[in-house]
């Protein structure tokens, strides 16, 4: 099964290297499937409309105390057959898991089960309004309160709050907690300690809490330097911010140590669970002295990414912070009716640090995970962390005899394997790679992260592929990096193949164009 | 499982190529206190999917669905008709199912509905320039607030009473640990909203003032004082829009001299969906506040054949490139509700927008006429676009919904419920109409607030 495919294709019948002079130009710009699509603002008409509404009465009576709008908006219409295809057509330039392998690591981009995608759409869920009466939406508060117990389940811990809207929304909710906690007893704290390999989200969210972020190093063998970070701890710090799996792939065996060690000095401890699919059923965070770690439900509960969201960042809290959480939260009555916990209710709501969004959460999300965790069950859950792993696995012994594997040696990876540009040919790098993987029909894996590795390659496969569809991959991999250590120069302007070449991001920041013009 | 692609062989090779013996070496490093042996307790065990659509159907009706009833809540979110096509776009896999554009060579489709998206928006808000949206309407108030204290150097935020509570809140608790200050009041309970007032807590120490148009109670009324107002004082306007519908018929806050437009989407393409996912849009009218910008931008440039493209771009402000620096630590955002709003938005196109805006119009002042005839029922405001607020006599708003729940209404969001223990608020009921309002709900909903008031007197 390692054949790159069975069409009958050979390498010898290769186009050449630009990939443009084997047939005659196109009038269009077209090439058969591959369709040029111009701006909405290019082909939509002011006056053309794809609803159909009752006409504006200009005699109506109005009460829009003289605001009534006279300048034209500038929106452009399309009817909706031309909409569909204009849409359809871009969409035909996008790479989606469900066109193939996206090994993006870090980012578990696993497949999204489409009985979510119903479900979330039913009536029940979908056309209700977040203000209505509780006794009307019993139903939606029963799914927020049961995920957030099977969440706490999952992870040993034993509180969990649902609004944050993403991971890094979570973060921010952790670090609110862990800020609270320390004012309630009167302790300011000003030092955020964040490992070097983390999240940019990590630094970024700590500095807006307003603490001052400061980095520890990593060991040679990829993880956090321990021996580093006690002697930095103090009264001073607030918080230690992990990854755990951590971003070069690692479990952090020392974590509990950490954990105590932090709390010895009065300090709190954030797992950044953005990594969660390695071990999700396998290892509880609460048993390693978590306080406080999100859950990307768009990561490890499988509900899809969007093009770049929404996502949905549930927060679980251990004992010494879970009295901060924020509001609204759902709760139980003794006669099982389920309620929100606002800011009216004085003695129910405790300390806790305030609203982060305007309603309940990603309510959408929600669905889809409680969908998937029934599908899957806790003997599900626990397979698929190890078919992660085993993956990743796969692919680190798969390619360590050809590509720098930086930590190989520190004992199996995780849910990803992380490799370097050691070995490269001097001006081939990372970059080119990756883009060389665009043209082999693959989505890079994440690159140039984590920092602590030179020109990083992150690959995380996920549980769901197959073993010949990661075979396949490996094959293209090994032949990509075979030309970056052979010096291919050719490598240097792909993707060849791709609706667009390499596109000039200088030029986008050096002159701004964020809105059409004309 | 379904889910799971490798069959034991698979794993048997693959285990052998890795030199390991079973799955569980694998986790060597996880240390023995933290792992478990069997499938964790507390969870079911796998099911198929009959078994598990059957279970969460039980669950969603339990549920008052909104489209069954005569339906008028809306305070931040509204009910509106979202043509067939856009569930059917957003649920096509290449957008479904892709990550933020990091390989904008096969990122284009997304790239290139967002440069539509952030010029729909910025248009909409009278604004130069759009990011490629933030989580909700909230968290992007509280983002615009942020970038204010970064572009003044100041540290005080004035918030309009008339801004939705919600959204204060998540002001006040960001702001409580950056140390910023918030001046924030409760709505006055007048026809008209009180700018004056307004105008006179802006100080010289004061980043920007912040108002919602309309505002909670349904009111609007011309910014361009405001802006002047806090233009003159050196501080910036923040425009807080919870219904972009209303500016197919309203003058836009950018054309009011706002500085920072932001605004809650939902109402395009979304849906009610219990909250969330929703949309925050976010714009700047002076194009030279763009680094100051939180969130994704996309911007077009040209690819090594000097084809025309799309990158995300002006990157050096966010956090994967700035870590604690950047302006914001937002990373993923609302990419697949842009594309809704986006093809939704699209359908409409100006014609559409207006349209749809002056059908809202006309059914909200058919509702507040009919609705004012209610014995012990009064209309506040004087303007409105397509939300009003009635001061109920006899019970508690807030128990009144309750009531009207029961009788099969949803008949509107009480201030009671939104302002918690204040007295003078609880009287308030805010009344939401959209295209989807028949003329029939609004004859229901008469009715059965008559009944519910004659109640208690």
């Amino acid at each position: 099964m390692n054949a790159p495919n069975q069409s009958g294709w050979k390498p010898e019948m290769t186009l050449a290297a630009d990939g443009m002079h084997n047939g005659p130009a196109t009038t269009t710009g077209n090439r058969a499937l591959m369709l040029e699509e111009p701006l909405l603002f290019e082909i939509g008409r002011a006056d053309v409309t794809g609803v159909d509404l009752p006409p504006v009465e200009a005699a109506a009576p109005t009460r829009l105390a003289g605001l009534a709008r006279s300048e034209t908006i500038g929106l452009v219409g399309l009817t909706e057959p031309e909409t569909v295809r204009h849409y359809t057509r871009l969409s035909r330039q996008n790479y989606g898991i469900d066109l193939g392998f996206f090994p993006l690591g870090s980012c578990t981009m696993k497949h999204n089960p489409r009985l979510n995608e119903k479900v979330a759409r039913l009536p029940g869920f979908a056309d209700i309004h977040p203000l209505a009466p509780q006794n009307a939406v019993q139903g939606a508060l029963e799914v927020i309160h049961q995920l957030g117990q099977w969440l706490c389940t999952l992870t040993g811990m034993p509180a969990v709050a649902m609004s944050p809207k993403a991971g890094a929304h979570g973060e921010l909710c952790g670090i609110l907690a862990i800020r609270a906690a320390h004012e309630a007893r009167g302790d300011a704290r000003e030092v955020v300690l964040v490992p070097e390999s983390a999240h940019g989200t990590n630094p970024a969210t700590a500095a807006f809490a307003n603490y001052r972020v400061e980095d520890i190093p990593a060991t040679p063998e990829g993880r956090v330097d321990v021996a580093a970070l006690k002697a930095r701890l103090g009264p001073d710090v607030a918080a230690v911010m992990i990854t755990n799996p951590n971003t070069c792939g690692l479990f952090e065996k020392d974590f509990r140590e950490i954990a105590d060690a932090v709390h010895a000095v009065g300090g709190y401890v954030y797992c950044d669970g953005a990594n969660f699919n390695a071990i999700v059923g396998k290892v509880r965070p609460g048993d390693l002295g978590v306080d406080a770690m999100h859950i990307n439900l768009h990561k490890t509960f499988s509900t899809p990414h969007g093009g770049g969201g929404p996502g949905s960042g549930p927060v679980v809290l251990s004992e010494a912070l879970a009295p901060y959480a924020p509001l609204p939260f759902v709760r139980q009555d003794a006669g099982g009716s389920y309620y929100l916990v606002e800011e009216e209710d004085r003695e129910e709501r405790g300390p806790t640090f305030g609203r982060m969004t305007a309603f309940h959460g990603q309510m959408g999300m929600f669905t889809r995970a409680l969908t998937y965790m029934l599908s899957h069950g806790a003997d599900g859950l626990k397979q698929v962390a190890e078919d992660a792993v085993l993956n990743a696995n796969y692919i680190l012994r798969s390619m360590e005899d050809i590509l720098h594997a930086p930590f190989a040696a520190s004992g199996p990876c995780m849910h990803e394997a992380l490799f370097g540009d050691k070995d490269f040919t001097e001006g081939l790098t990372t970059l080119d790679v990756a883009k060389g993987l665009i043209d082999e029909g693959y989505h890079p894996m994440t690159v140039y992260f984590p920092l602590v590795v030179h020109g990083a390659m992150l690959v995380e496969p996920t549980e769901t592929e197959s073993k010949a569809a990661i075979d396949q991959f490996i094959t293209a991999f090994r032949a990509v990096v075979e030309r970056a250590l052979s010096g291919d120069e050719a490598l240097k302007q792909a993707p060849y193949y791709a609706p667009r070449r390499r596109l000039d991001e200088t030029a986008a920041a050096r002159k701004p164009k964020l809105a059409f013009e004309g | 499982m379904r889910y799971l692609p490798l069959t034991d062989n698979d794993r048997q090779a693959m285990l052998a190529k890795i030199g390991a013996a079973t799955v569980d070496d694998l986790f060597v490093d996880v240390p023995e206190v933290a792992r478990l042996d069997g499938p964790i307790h507390g969870l079911p065990m796998h099911a198929g999917e009959m078994a598990v659509e059957r279970h969460m159907k039980k669950l969603a009706a339990k549920n008052l669905v909104a489209g069954e009833v005569p339906f008028f809540l809306g305070a931040g979110a509204y009910r509106h008709h979202v043509p067939a096509s856009v569930d059917t776009i957003i649920q096509r896999g290449e957008f479904l199912t892709a990550y933020t554009p990091y390989q904008p060579e096969i990122a284009q489709g997304t790239l290139q509905m967002l440069l539509e998206f952030q010029t729909q928006v910025a248009r909409l808000f009278g604004c130069a320039v759009a990011n490629a949206s933030l989580y909700d309407g909230s968290t992007a108030c509280w983002e615009a607030v942020a970038m204010a204290t970064r572009v003044t150097r100041r540290k005080r935020a004035v918030l309009s009473g008339a801004l939705h509570p919600h959204y204060a809140q998540v002001v006040k608790t960001m702001a409580h640990f950056t140390g910023d200050t918030i001046a924030d009041a409760l709505p006055a309970i007048t026809a008209e909203p009180d700018l004056d007032g307004l105008m006179a807590r802006i100080d010289k120490e004061t980043a920007c003032v912040v108002v919602q148009y309309p505002d909670i109670l349904g009111r609007i009324s011309d910014l361009a004082a405001v802006a002047e107002a806090a233009h003159a004082k050196g501080a910036l306007l923040v425009v807080v829009n919870t219904e972009p519908v209303a500016l197919g018929a309203i003058k836009s806050p950018g054309e009011m001299g706002a500085d920072i437009v932001v605004g809650e989407g939902q109402s395009l393409g979304v849906g009610l969906q219990f909250g969330g996912p929703y949309l925050g849009l976010f714009a700047v009218r002076d194009p030279k506040h763009v680094r100051q910008m939180p969130g994704r931008l996309c911007g077009e440039t040209t690819d090594a054949e000097g084809k025309r493209g799309f990158v995300l771009t002006l990157s050096t402000r966010e956090q994967h490139i700035r870590r604690e620096k950047a302006t914001s630590n937002i990373c993923t955002n609302s990419g697949l509700c842009a594309l809704a709003f986006t093809v939704h938005m699209t359908l409409l196109g100006e014609r559409g927008l207006r349209e749809l805006a002056a059908e809202n119009h006309r059914l909200a002042c058919l509702a507040a006429d009919r609705l004012a005839k209610v014995p012990g029922v009064e209309v506040l405001n004087t303007a409105f676009f397509n939300e009003f607020t009635l001061m109920l006599g006899g019970k508690p708003a807030r128990e009144i919904t309750r009531d009207l729940a029961d009788r099969g209404v949803l008949g509107g969001v009480s201030l009671g419920r939104l302002y918690p223990g204040v007295d003078a608020l609880e009287h308030a009921l805010l009344v939401a109409v959209t295209e989807t309002t028949t003329e029939d709900d609004i004859e229901v909903l008469a009715r059965e607030l008559e009944a519910s008031i004659k109640e208690t007197v």
